[in-house]
Order: C-alpha cells, then structure tokens, then sequence
C-alpha cells in the first residue's frame, strides 16, 4: 500500500540529507540565541561555550537544557528571541500551577506551524477536499487554532466547532458532514456516548479519521474510540512550548509517532543525569526548536516520559518514532512509594467488562499513609438493583487496580457524569496532600 | 404477573433520594412504594410507582441511572402469620428471597408486600398454586 504524506519530499527524506539539514539548522540557531536572548548567553558563558563549537548536530549533547522554569523566570516575553513587532500570535498554557506559560509565533512561525500540522492529519489520508471538525478548545489554548491552521494549509473545509455543547457538536457532524474530527480522546467518547443515549449511531456520521492528543490515552481507548465512532484514531503529540499541536503524529501504521524532525529535534534523556539514552530506552523526551524564530528553546525539557524507538517505520518516512508518552512526569505520582501514571489506572477500567473509563483518582494523606480513592462512573448497562453485584463489581476493580498497581485503593462508585469534565479534559488526579520536602 | 420496579443509584450525600423524589414530582409520577439499600459508599432507591414510562423518562432526562427490574407483589391479610405464610411456600419449595418491602394500607384492607427472589417465574408459580393474591400493574395504580 502507499502511505499518505502530505509533504513526501521531506519526510521521506534521506536520512544523511536530513542530518546535514538538521545540523545546518542546529548551528544557526545556536548563533541567534546566543545573540538575542540573554539567558542562554549567559548560560553558554558560564559554561564557556561558543556557538562555533557547535558544528554538527551530534554537538547537540554540550548545549545546555531549559527547563519549564526558565520559561517562569522569564515571564512573559523573557525568552522571546525577536522584538514584538515581528510576533503575530500568542499562547498560554492553562497553567496549573504557578504562573501561565506563555509562547509566541512569528508569521514563518504560522507557516511552519501549518506545514507540520498538516502533515500530521495528512497522514491520516486527508487531502483538500476533506472537511474538519475542530473540536479542540479556540483561545489561548494552541490546540483549536494550532489544529484548524493544518486543517486550512491542506486546504479543508475548516469548522472551528471548539469544546463544550455537544448536542451543538453532533448536529455540526450530522448536518455539515465533516470527514475527521480533532478533539481530546475523552471528548470522543463523550460524543460516542451522546449517540448512543440519543437512538443515533455512528452510521449518521461521515467521518473517516480522527486526530486525538492533549491528554494520554491507551491502545484501549484507541479501539473504543474507534469501534464507537467508526473511524481510524490517531495519536497525535505536541506542547505549546516547541510549537503547540503537530510536534509528533502517527503515519496509518499508528505503530509510534513520526517526530517532525526537520524542524524539532528529539532526545532522550535520563532524567536524573541528563545524559542521552539509546533507542529503545525510556526516558525524559526533550526537544530543540531548531527553526522557530519567535521562541526558540534550546533542549527543552518537556517532563513527557517516552522512548525512541528503533528500527524504520514501513510507511517509508524517515522521520525518527517516538512511543506514545506513557504519562507526564509530572503526571506521575508517587502513593506510597510506587509510581503511578492516571493512564495505568485507565487501562484497568477498560479491560474489565462494562466499566466506563470516566474515573478520578483523589489521593489524600491519613497520618503517614497515602490514600488512593478511585471515583469510578457507574453506566446504566453496569448498574443492577443488587447491592451485592454492585459491591462485586466494585471489589473487582479494587483487585484489578491492585494487581496492576501494587497498591491498595478504596473504588467508590459514583453517579454518570458526575465527574468534572474540563473542556473536553477529563480531570484525572485531585492530590490532596500537601508537599512533602526531603 | 410480575410487577416493575424502578431501582435508582444514588450516591450517598445529602439530597440525593430528594434529587429522586423532586424529579417524579416534576413529572407528575406518584411512589406506591419505597425501599432504600444502602451500603457505606452508595444507596439504590428501590420505587414501585403508578405511571412507570413517565418516571423512567424523567428520571433519565435528569442523569440518573435507573433499572427495571421484576419483582413479585404479594397480597396478604393484615394479621400475625399472613406474611409468615407466604415466606414458609416460598422457603418450602426452595426459592431464596433476595429481599422484600412492605407496607400497610391505612384502609384496614390488607397489606402489600414486595418480594424479589431469586427465581422469580418460580415463586410466582407457586404463590399462585398456594392461593395467595398476586398485584399487577393495575392494582399499583389505585
């Protein structure tokens, strides 16, 4: 079969083409932020680094990282490496703690911006005459914007639906027929599950693909997505940091995500030494913005857990595959001792027979002790008069969760819907204990 | 003749079963008969009710989870033994109650229990070949 690539020249390219590219593109950045931004000349300073010794991009490993504190410290503009005139966007990230992480794009910015967006639903076999269902949240968020700019670049009917109302949303994609849809993987099945409670079915629906990111998800949920709204799901990854939406994107082999690597560079790195780890190792994913002229961010740190894989991808790009992020180090919580991704605990609910996926984990401290609360949503198909079935069902995730985990955790049933959806995020974690310093 | 009931989960907080009570009263809907289960982390409102269709569409169009479910409702004399006698049939010929509600009519015309067993078809035959008055649908709406 051939695979679709919406720019087959550069993803396809030669490998020893691309690296010639991607140290060119590495030495010239590295002369701009020594000149332009003050924090990474005094950072080369005092490390007695000249950008001239930065020759090929194997080089790469002396540059010192960024960290998303720097990006703090130098609120709002600090890091910018352009003068405002020539900044046509700005993002923000919500951030949840601590002060807004804030981005901005020059117009080549946008352009690139489009260029790699749309390669990443062009994978997906979408081409011009496709319409696209954007239903990633439009504002300061990059994912509304960042997404429908690829859906236009391809030149497709574009539908900036955004979040929320979703009666709204299911009418849009019964009536204007949109081919694929960009959305959180928990709004899909939000949608799914909105058909279904209304008689419909996804047989109204035209659409052919699916592009779901922003928020970690599982081979599991790929497949319920995909069965419920009869479409291909792709994960698709990126933070607003490096570019926002359109940093990673699977190819129809949806076996890992193509980095787009002519313009972001990936490593991996332990996290604890900061050196580089080989193919195949797991470790902290960090990105260097190789092109991007407004914020350029020298081996970022992004707390994103993952792993380069080895091997070439039969989809013919020669772009590197990362594994899908198992969860974000910061998603990561420590309960007694074990680490623990939300994801784990997701992959649970789906396995067990009739268990929605809408969960929430609420961890609290009793005494010494961490306490893990599972809120697990009850569906009509899995709710029965009888209390014992009830406690059954809930005795068997508590089983399931622990044989996965290694730790205890109490599963409260709870009503449908009563989970806090946030824009189509579901909210996963609530950590009720207070920091605990070493 | 099996009668419907209505079972609702609600989760234990405060208002939950007013949350209940409040929909069937939007929608019109009169309880005959009410029985709650609790546990330490969630309830189930077990409600026998006269205008079934219209509760359940209420209850839904407001979120919440409900289930029908066949349960058996059992005529009886309001005196010492009446429900004793139905229980002993039932036991005699191996059938395990679940679990069971009552109540009394104020009108000194008897009582009316709910029972769900364990093997429904079959305590409704051997009720109805021992002589005791089975209700239907009919009789809840009064």
């Amino acid at each position: 079969m051939t695979y679709h690539m919406y720019n087959r020249e550069v993803e396809a390219m030669p490998r020893e083409k691309l690296r010639e590219l991607q140290s060119e593109r590495l030495c010239a950045m590295v002369k701009r932020v020594y000149e332009k931004i003050p924090m990474y000349r005094a950072r080369f300073d005092s490390m007695g680094l000249r950008p001239e010794d930065i020759r090929t991009i194997d080089d790469i490993a002396k540059l010192p990282f960024t960290y998303k504190q720097d990006l703090r410290d130098n609120y709002p503009y600090g890091l910018f490496a352009v003068p405002m005139e020539e900044v046509v966007r700005i993002h923000a990230s919500s951030g949840t703690t601590g002060k807004q992480t804030v981005v901005g794009y020059t117009a080549n910015d946008m352009k690139l911006w489009g260029e790699v967006m749309a390669r990443t639903i062009g994978a997906g076999g979408v081409t011009k005459v496709d319409i696209g269902h954007i239903s990633y949240g439009y504002g300061l968020f990059t994912g509304g914007l960042g997404g429908g700019l690829g859906s236009e670049t391809i030149g497709c009917a574009t539908i900036p639906a955004s979040t929320g109302n979703t009666r709204r949303q299911v009418t849009i994609l019964q009536d204007f027929k949109p081919t694929f849809i960009l959305a959180t993987p928990s709004y899909a099945l939000t949608i799914a599950e909105f058909l279904e409670q209304n008689g419909l079915t996804s047989d109204e629906l035209c659409l052919k693909a699916g592009f779901f990111g922003a928020e970690p998800w599982t081979e599991s949920m790929r497949k319920e997505i995909e069965k419920r709204l009869n479409l291909k799901a792709y994960d698709i990854y990126g933070l607003s940091e490096v570019i926002g939406p359109g940093v990673a994107y699977e190819c129809e082999c949806q076996h890992g995500l193509h980095v787009n690597e002519d313009h972001f560079y990936l490593e991996i790195i332990d996290p604890e030494t900061g050196e580089q780890l080989p193919d195949g190792t797991e470790g902290e994913i960090v990105f260097t913005c190789m092109t991007k002229e407004a914020l350029p961010l020298v081996r970022y740190r992004t707390r994103d857990v993952g792993m380069c894989m080895p091997g070439e991808c039969e989809c013919g790009r020669s772009f590197v595959r990362m594994v899908k992020p198992a969860g974000r180090t910061d998603d990561m919580l420590i309960i007694r001792g074990v680490n623990v991704f939300p994801s784990q605990i997701e992959s649970v609910l789906m396995d067990l027979d009739g268990i929605a996926p809408y969960y929430q984990m609420i961890v609290e401290r009793d005494g010494n002790l961490d306490k893990l609360t599972v809120l697990v949503e009850l569906t009509e198909e899995t709710f029965t008069d009888e209390v014992r079935k009830l406690e059954a069902m809930s005795q068997k995730v508590t089983e399931a969760i622990h044989s996965v985990l290694g730790i205890a955790a109490k599963v409260k049933l709870v009503e449908p819907k009563s989970i806090e959806r946030f824009e189509g995020k579901a909210k996963r974690v609530i950590d009720k204990r207070t920091q605990v310093n070493f | 003749m099996l009668l419907k009931q209505i079972s609702v989960f609600a989760e234990n907080r405060r208002g939950a079963i007013m949350d209940i009570t409040g929909v069937l009263h939007e929608a019109g809907v009169n309880i005959r008969a009410i029985s709650i289960a609790d546990t330490t982390d969630f309830g189930v409102v077990r409600l026998i009710v006269d205008k079934r269709k219209e509760a359940l569409a209420a209850l839904r169009a407001n979120g919440m989870t409900v289930k029908e479910t066949d349960v058996v409702a059992l005529a009886v004399d309001d005196t010492p033994g009446a429900f004793h006698a139905a229980l002993k049939a039932l036991t005699d010929s191996g059938i395990m109650v679940e679990y069971s509600y009552g109540f009394v009519s104020p009108m000194g015309d008897g009582a009316t229990i709910i029972l769900k067993c364990d093997d429904q078809e079959k305590a409704l035959g051997c009720l109805t070949a021992k002589g005791f008055k089975l209700l239907t649908a009919d009789d809840v709406k009064f």
